[in-house]
């Protein structure tokens, strides 16, 4: 069964002089797929982005857009919005004067939502004639967030959308995004945030520079052969740090200093040798209070993979 | 997931119409608090210093009709005019066209422009348009709003023009009006420039100061002793080429010329602006102007106007110097004493004589007969002879002249006290200003020198 796809690209090459920002770049998002986009600084997020939003071509490769190719600068087809590095707000207007003049921009034929309506949908309907001068950074991103739903959008482009957001904000944003997803509109994010993504998306691409160096459900990200570090808090840590060192592919780490808790054991391991480790705890009549990765597998994946040093 | 199916539903977006690109930009514009206030300044500030300035006792007499305010609400909205073309217009086009696509850099929002647009091109002309707009909208702020303070404070009289002749009130209400119309070209030219500055610039303040310096520049240049070619081929000339309007006849050659070049640098300034704006790349977010790339790209082509403007104007006029010659200058002085000796006998309640039978003529020296008697400077001298009718001798009075370099002068009366030694004059209904005391003229560049 095929699937409807909002991005396809096949070998995207984007330079900028002798800078190769982007370098055979593949990437399938499907319709109702809300897909991130992660990768260290330069690396070419904001450059694909770009291209996906129309603002400029491939040099070479191949990008169909909603089933549409896109071979020229800003010939994205209709249902293409988002925003790249920042929404475009003007504080001089109010929230709804911005909307109302972007409506009036695309005019009465465009489908569009109500302006009210995507306004109560990230939450700013108290502040609608409140000049923007005066939003914080999450208000406006919840703004800009509302810009892009007004065109009742089948591709939603965002770059870094929960910048600033408080938790209320980002409660606001996680919904409309899931709703939209629900509702069959593609979503590609691109974010620093990994619990973001992790809670959002069902797919990821980590970006080294300018290269894929991950494609694919971050479900596989996990499954991936590489050992994570985790954080095991037991009822006898005496006897759990004698029953990791004897429990084949598990390594006490010595660093847990990070917790000072002396109770708190740190160990790395594959998933499968984990989950020996807890049998074995199990049998042992050790209570487990707590087992959770240091760092999630989409953040370790992202520093393994964009070889970049983990913290120590 | 294994198969790319194309969504039907998918149609190829199509650009915002200019229309809706043009409100969209006004609607951004007008929301500054900036562009608010100018708009309520141009609409409000020039009523009021005219109808104050009118009922002070000191006139500004350096500025061009200054003198006439107590005379004509007519001469208010011209002092303004003069003083627009100096510092109010080059600073408002600044404001406005300077920063028009520079806000967009400093918003960041030129990603989103683009994308709900679709157009460069378009939203080119949107902002240009724009921009437009709102400059036409203070110009004739500043025009209506000085000509309605002056004809309130002081009334609908007759103008004493820049010869001496008198205007009627509807002559003068139609010159004025037609003077600020003249003065749009120029403002065009200083827009041009200001969209160039702001596309080339980007954030930098350089682009926003751009329209004023280069208006600064200008009027340096104008206040240079320049060949007559030169001074006319600059666009800033036509910020002062509709004194021409007020001489009878009015000096439309200068005018028509400074209008063309001004309308010649706003369509180059405006097309080299677009040139440049087509060319960025708007998928560099941290652009930040391109100061070479605008050299490389503005300079030349402006350069090379002014120098086929210059070579155009010599041949076709044969203007050579500075244009301010003897007998132009001895004309000019005979022309506007005569006018003024007329209104002078009105006061004085005597016999009216007409211009032809006074015969009116001028004799001027420059540097005391030690230098050639051209081109612009203080030191000019002139004896006028007149004639009365059955009066065998001739009349004389002395006048000491200081010629501008673009042919403006100021003649001030050195006596006798009884013609132009004074300011005032005793009427039968008490003193009144002498209008042969101290007057304005102005010598026409581009006409041809009467020999013999």
């Amino acid at each position: 069964m095929g699937t409807l796809l909002a991005i396809r690209a096949r070998g995207i090459t984007k330079c900028f002089g002798d800078v190769v920002a982007l370098d055979g770049i593949d990437l399938d998002v499907g319709q109702g797929q809300i897909h991130g986009l992660v990768g260290p600084n330069g690396a070419g997020k904001t450059t694909l982005l770009g291209l996906l939003l129309g603002l400029a071509v491939a040099d070479s490769g191949h990008l169909e857009i909603l089933g549409t190719p896109v071979g020229r600068p800003l010939a994205a087809p209709d249902g293409v919005s988002g925003f790249v590095d920042a929404p475009g707000l003007y504080p001089s207007l109010t929230a709804r004067q911005n909307l109302a003049a972007l409506a009036a921009l695309r005019g009465r034929d465009a489908p569009r939502m109500g302006i009210d309506d995507v306004l109560d949908r990230v939450g700013l309907t108290d502040v609608a004639d409140d000049r923007v001068r005066g939003f914080s950074l999450g208000m406006r991103q919840r703004l800009g967030l509302a810009a892009a739903l007004l065109t009742k959008p089948r591709l939603l482009v965002l770059d870094e959308p929960s910048n600033g957001l408080d938790p209320g904000g980002k409660k606001y944003v996680h919904s409309v995004l899931a709703g939209l997803a629900m509702e069959g509109t593609g979503i590609v994010l691109s974010s620093h945030r990994m619990e973001d993504l992790e809670a959002l998306c069902s797919d990821v691409t980590i970006l080294a520079t300018g290269r894929v160096a991950f494609s694919g459900p971050l479900s596989k990200l996990a499954a991936e052969n590489r050992e994570l570090d985790y954080r095991l808090l037991t009822s006898d840590p005496q006897a759990a740090v004698r029953l990791a060192a004897d429990t084949a592919g598990v390594r006490v780490v010595d660093d847990a200093g990070a917790w000072p808790d002396v109770e708190v054991l740190v160990v790395r391991a594959l998933v499968a040798a984990v989950d020996d480790l807890v049998v074995r705890l199990v049998h042992a009549g050790i209570a487990i209070r707590e087992l959770t990765p240091v760092l999630s597998p989409l953040e370790a994946a992202f520093l393994a993979l964009t070889e970049q040093e983990e913290p120590s | 997931m294994t198969a790319t199916t194309v969504d039907d539903q998918a149609v190829r977006a199509h650009p915002v119409a200019l229309a809706r690109g043009y409100r969209f930009e006004l609607i951004k514009l007008v929301s500054q608090w900036r562009i608010r206030l100018l708009v309520l300044t141009c609409g409000i500030v020039p009523a009021q210093f005219v109808a104050a300035v009118s009922r002070q006792s000191t006139l500004p007499e350096d500025t061009l009709f200054g003198r006439w305010m107590h005379a004509t609400g007519w001469a208010g909205p011209l002092v303004v005019l003069g003083f627009a073309g100096t510092w109010a217009l080059p600073l408002l086009t600044s404001v406005v066209a300077g920063d028009v696509f520079a806000a967009e850099d400093r918003l960041g929002t030129w990603p989103h422009l683009l994308v709900a647009v679709r157009s460069p091109r378009r939203i080119y002309a949107a902002k240009a348009l724009a921009s437009l707009t709102v400059i036409l909208l203070l110009v004739a702020g500043l025009a209506v709003s000085s000509a309605a303070g002056g004809v309130l404070a002081v009334g609908n009289q007759p103008l004493v023009g820049l010869d001496g002749h008198l205007l009627t009130p509807a002559d003068a209400a139609g010159k004025v009006l037609l003077a600020w119309v003249c003065v749009l070209a120029p403002t065009l030219a200083l827009a041009a420039i200001g969209l160039l500055g702001s596309v080339a610039l980007g954030r930098s303040p350089m682009g926003l100061l751009l329209p004023a310096l280069v208006a600064l520049a200008l009027q340096l240049a104008q206040m240079l002793p320049l060949p007559v070619a030169v001074r006319l081929a600059l666009p800033g000339y036509a910020f002062i080429a509709w004194n021409g309007l007020f001489s009878s006849p009015a000096q439309l050659g200068p005018l028509m010329i400074g209008v063309v070049v001004s309308l010649g640098w706003a369509v180059t300034g405006t097309a080299l602006a677009y040139r440049l704006f087509l060319r960025r790349d708007f998928t560099n977010l941290a652009y930040d102007g391109s100061g070479r790339r605008a050299v490389r790209t503005g300079v030349p082509p402006l350069v090379g106007l002014v120098a086929v403007t210059v070579a155009v104007l010599a041949a076709a006029t044969g203007a050579s110097g500075s244009g301010i010659e003897q007998d132009k200058v001895q004309r000019s002085v005979a022309t506007a004493f005569a006018h003024l000796y007329r209104m002078q006998t009105g006061q004085l309640n005597r016999p009216d004589v007409t211009e032809a039978q006074l015969k009116a003529t001028a004799t001027c020296t420059k540097g005391g007969g030690n230098v050639a008697p051209r081109g612009p400077g203080n030191d000019w001298r002139c004896v006028i002879s007149w004639h009365l009718p059955d009066v065998e001798a001739a009349g004389t009075a002395i006048y000491q002249l200081d010629v501008a370099a673009d042919g403006r002068f100021v003649a001030d009366g050195d006596g006798p006290k009884e013609v132009n030694g004074y300011f005032l004059v005793r009427t039968p209904t008490g003193d009144a200003p002498n209008p042969l005391w101290r007057f304005d003229g102005t010598v026409a560049l581009l006409s041809t020198t009467q020999k013999g």
